[in-house]
């Protein structure tokens, strides 16, 4: 079955909550634009269309857009070996969604790190800690307003942080400029 | 400064009998038989491999006894990035680990942070704990951690074991 065929048997049980599938070199996304039916469609996707792999899942903050959040999940099937990609949008004033726990139990972790780096929390997770920075940690430090060198945070007995000295970086190293001088690692504004 | 003597030893003039200071004694003892603790926590924790390992062989310097259990080590090498995370870990592996105890900081990131210029990354270990010897290098070359080792060797040497003991026996009674 060609992965398009998917998408659409995806589209025909849900309707108008799924999106058109987009098509960008062989690999197919689709758009969901109830968040809250992630876990039904994921369900749907594992049982019926055999995507029994969940690969990964990942969020984007679209930083001064509405909605912020763009949850996205890869999925993948060991039998017929095919991929689909579904996204779906969560508002900054709700940045809940339902766990796909249920479906895929690898998704525990995926989503823990997503709570724990962007502060999306995932509703039924079972054992929604953060799991890269400690418990008691105030920030969510992969958020496009929060700086790279981090802020100042003290939690006596347990652990503190300081801002990291950059001394005017963060550095960048551009890929195929023309000399060293263009490649080499300097401070470099957006524009350049 | 340099508060002992070596212990010297010509069996020929002294017969069986070696005349030296408690405290350059205890020190040699102490100084040939440093158990490390590898608190392996990157990249640098392979180099220590290598350091351990035939072709370095950490056990010419009387440290091959690499102890897993903090109550039984001398000496911690703190190899790779503390995040701070781990910070708390690495803190209380530390407090765990009985008096004598020394700190070796192996590679760029256990002794600044490195190029971990980040939130996550506690820009040098020594902000928790007190280190003696700083390794630079990103990792260090093998030979690199043995020299770090023999200084920290040189450094207990010039302990004054006896004189510190007997302070801390005056202080107590």
């Amino acid at each position: 079955m060609p992965p398009l065929e998917f998408a659409q048997q995806l589209k025909t049980k849900f309707g108008p909550v799924i999106s058109e599938p987009v098509e960008f070199r062989g690999e197919i996304t689709l758009h969901l634009s109830d968040a809250g039916r992630i876990a039904e469609v994921g369900e749907f996707a594992k049982t019926v269309l055999g995507f029994d792999y969940l690969v990964d899942v990942s969020s984007v903050d679209n930083y001064g857009e509405d909605p912020r959040w763009t949850v996205v999940y890869h999925l993948r099937s060991l039998k017929h070996g095919n991929e689909l990609r579904l996204k779906t949008d969560v508002s900054e004033e709700k940045s809940e969604l339902p766990t796909v726990m249920t479906v895929w139990k690898t998704a525990n972790w995926h989503e823990r790190e997503i709570y724990d780096m962007m502060g999306i929390r995932f509703s039924g997770h079972p054992d929604l800690r953060r799991i890269l920075m400690w418990e008691g940690y105030p920030y969510f430090p992969l958020r496009k307003d929060f700086p790279l060198a981090g802020k100042p945070t003290d939690l006596p007995g347990v652990a503190f942080t300081k801002p990291a000295p950059l001394e005017g970086g963060p550095f960048v190293t551009v890929a195929g400029g023309e000399d060293a001088i263009h490649r080499e690692p300097r401070v470099r504004t957006p524009e350049e | 400064m340099r508060t002992n003597t070596e212990i010297g030893y010509d069996s020929k003039i002294e017969g069986d009998v070696i005349v030296t200071r408690v405290d350059a004694a205890l020190n040699w003892f102490r100084k040939n038989s440093v158990w490390p603790m590898p608190m392996g926590l990157a990249c640098c924790a392979i180099e220590l491999m290598a350091v351990g390992a035939s072709r370095f062989d950490i056990s010419r310097f009387g440290s091959e006894v690499m102890r897993f259990s903090p109550r039984q080590a001398d000496c911690m090498i703190v190899a790779g990035t503390v995040t701070y995370k781990m910070a708390m870990c690495v803190k209380r592996i530390y407090d765990q680990m009985p008096e004598p105890r020394w700190v070796i900081a192996m590679g760029a990131c256990a002794s600044t942070g490195g190029m971990y210029r980040s939130y996550a990354v506690l820009q040098g270990v020594d902000n928790i704990i007190p280190v003696d010897v700083y390794v630079s290098g990103c990792p260090p070359r093998p030979e690199a951690v043995l020299d770090a080792l023999i200084k920290l060797q040189d450094k207990i040497g010039r302990q004054p074991v006896l004189t510190e003991l007997t302070a801390l026996a005056a202080l107590k009674s």
